[in-house]
């Protein structure tokens, strides 16, 4: 559905874009990661015709975006990162002269509007001037004319940016929503964000697309080995001999300096391509010890974008 | 088609749900009504003065309400527009590009073509009222005289001609810049500059002061406002319209090829 081949973007002497490749399927939902700066709102401009790239291509919908601009744009909702709308137009003028000019047709833009009110829970202010609006609505009426002529895909910049937590989790599950019916680019820096409503994620730094994968595939990737935090009942020094004489596993630390009725915590490093957590509990249990529990402790995708990021 | 429709209806809506068309419009009518009043009770005391003091009507030879009350006035209304366009036009880019707005409305299936239209017919569509409005002059010369129709009617014409110009320049200066007070002193600047080109003829030499006169802005609407139309002064405005549009366009165009 989207198709970004070596992208490259100067600002006068300004080197934005060092040659940005990814693609996204139709229905999924791309993650756009990265610091401030790294390149994500200028790949979004590209995409929906504000600029054109220095050197590279683009395409949405089959339709390069430097040689059919418009035919791109009319397949596209964007939504900017700091939401500029005409403050001087009430909530539902805006929406019916979005609608307009989007391309829906005279008779379907009443029904258009009224359907794309509801979504974004907007009927209750459609008559308020824009100015009027707090941020949150704003971010509604924003996404609300992205989405007013269903467009194929969707460009979202910064979706949830300053709004709060109770916002961010309409905004969230209404994006969720749109999957499968909608191609999706949402940027961002706030990774959980990510990891809850993304398929796919694009980590871009400095110009660069540093990683290109599914969040669980990133991490399990960039942890380089599994991790389990386990936790049992029995002797320390003990424990953590047997635990480290299991084939595969290559280190064993203790976790909780001192033991609670004999319950230590230890995190058990191994290598990747072995699941050590089969021939943990017999042996475990052969001793005569008690298995509390025993988890996989996954790398959050912060620590993952750190690593990513700072590798460089 | 449609899109510059939609832009021009949400422009010319633009202009009256802010204070800025009641304005400039109302500015505009104190302005003119009190130079058309000056100019029409100056020609109404000297008639009345030359009826009693057969001297002073040969001084002041031909009395003709067309050429003295009716002429003065498109003028000054010209004068006046001066002043007032440049307001009307200054926040018609600059405004979108301040807000950022400009980045959503680029990025709408528009052209910039369809976007320059929309905002120059929509500042014309105020003008066109504003202008429409001065009629009452015209009307009240005919209460009390006998003008003759057609150098009014072309005078006119010839006011739609100026104030096309003033507006695509006025455009032009506001795409430029995201700062309407720069774009409204860009605007001033160089219509005034345009305006009296045609009054500094005699300093300069018979070629430049020729090249000046007619590139003069208000040199131009004189043969109207006599009942005189003339091609080239059509051209010439048409021109300049087509010029600054043009120059518009290129302006919007250039963010594509900058940087």
């Amino acid at each position: 559905m989207i198709e970004v081949e070596n992208l490259t973007k100067y600002y006068g002497d300004y080197h934005a874009l060092k040659g940005v490749t990814f693609s996204v399927k139709k229905g999924d939902i791309l993650g756009f990661l990265g610091p401030n700066g790294a390149g994500k709102t200028t790949t979004m401009r590209i995409l929906t015709c504000f600029f054109p790239p220095t050197s590279g291509k683009a395409s949405v919908a089959g339709f390069d975006v430097f040689e059919e601009p418009l035919e791109v744009r009319k397949r596209i909702g964007y939504l900017p990162e700091n939401v500029p709308l005409y403050k001087d137009m009430t909530v539902e003028d805006y929406l019916i002269f979005a609608a307009g000019i989007k391309g829906v047709e005279g008779k379907k833009i009443k029904g258009a509007v009224a359907k794309v009110m509801d979504e974004c829970v907007l009927t209750d202010v459609s008559y308020k001037f824009i100015a009027e609006l707090s941020k949150g609505y704003r971010q509604r009426v924003g996404l609300a004319q992205a989405l007013v002529n269903e467009p194929e895909v969707l460009i979202l910049d910064e979706p949830t940016i300053g709004l709060d937590p109770k916002q961010i989790i309409e905004i969230r599950k209404l994006i969720k929503n749109l999957a499968g019916r909608r191609t999706v680019i949402l940027s961002t820096h706030i990774l959980p964000e990510v990891s809850m409503t993304c398929q796919k994620v694009v980590i871009i730094n400095d110009g660069r697309v540093v990683a290109v994968d599914t969040p669980q595939n990133l991490t399990s990737r960039v942890q380089g080995a599994s991790r389990f935090i386990i936790r049992i009942e029995g002797p320390s020094h003990e424990v953590i001999k047997t635990l480290e004489a299991i084939q595969g596993v290559s280190k064993v630390i203790r976790r909780d300096s001192h033991a609670a009725n004999g319950i230590g915590e230890y995190t058990i490093e191994s290598l990747k391509e072995r699941d050590i957590r089969r021939d943990i509990a017999p042996v475990i249990v052969n001793k005569g010890w008690a298995l509390i529990e025993l988890r996989p402790q996954e790398m959050s995708l912060e620590d993952i974008f750190v690593k990513l990021v700072t590798k460089e | 088609m449609r899109n510059f429709y939609l832009i021009f209806k949400k422009e010319f809506k633009s202009y009256f749900s802010s204070p800025i068309a009641y304005v400039v419009i109302t500015m505009f009518l104190i302005l003119s009504g009190y130079f058309f009043y000056n100019t029409f009770a100056l020609f109404s005391t000297i008639s009345f003065n030359a009826t009693i003091d057969p001297a002073l009507a040969k001084q002041v030879g031909l009395l003709n309400i067309t050429e003295s009350v009716a002429r003065p006035l498109f003028g000054n209304i010209s004068v006046i527009l001066l002043l007032m366009v440049p307001l009307l036009t200054m926040r018609l880019f600059s405004e979108e590009k301040k807000s950022g707005t400009i980045e959503l409305l680029l990025t709408y299936p528009v052209t910039d073509m369809e976007v320059l239209l929309g905002k120059f017919l929509a500042c014309m569509a105020v003008f066109t009222i504003m202008i429409a409005l001065t009629v009452l002059y015209p009307i009240l010369i005919i209460a009390f005289g006998q003008p003759e129709a057609g150098p009014i009617i072309t005078g006119y014409i010839g006011l739609f001609f100026v104030g096309a110009s003033f507006v695509s320049l006025g455009i032009f200066a506001s795409s430029l810049t995201e700062n309407q007070i720069i774009a409204a002193t860009l605007s001033f600047g160089v219509l005034i500059l345009f305006f009296m080109m045609g009054t500094s003829v005699s300093l300069m030499g018979p070629t430049i002061g020729n090249i000046m006169m007619h590139i003069s802005l208000i040199g131009h609407l004189e043969g109207f406002a006599k009942g005189i139309v003339d091609t080239t002064d059509i051209i010439y405005y048409f021109l300049f319209i087509v010029l600054f549009n043009f120059l518009t366009l290129r302006v919007l165009e250039s963010k594509k090829w900058r940087g």
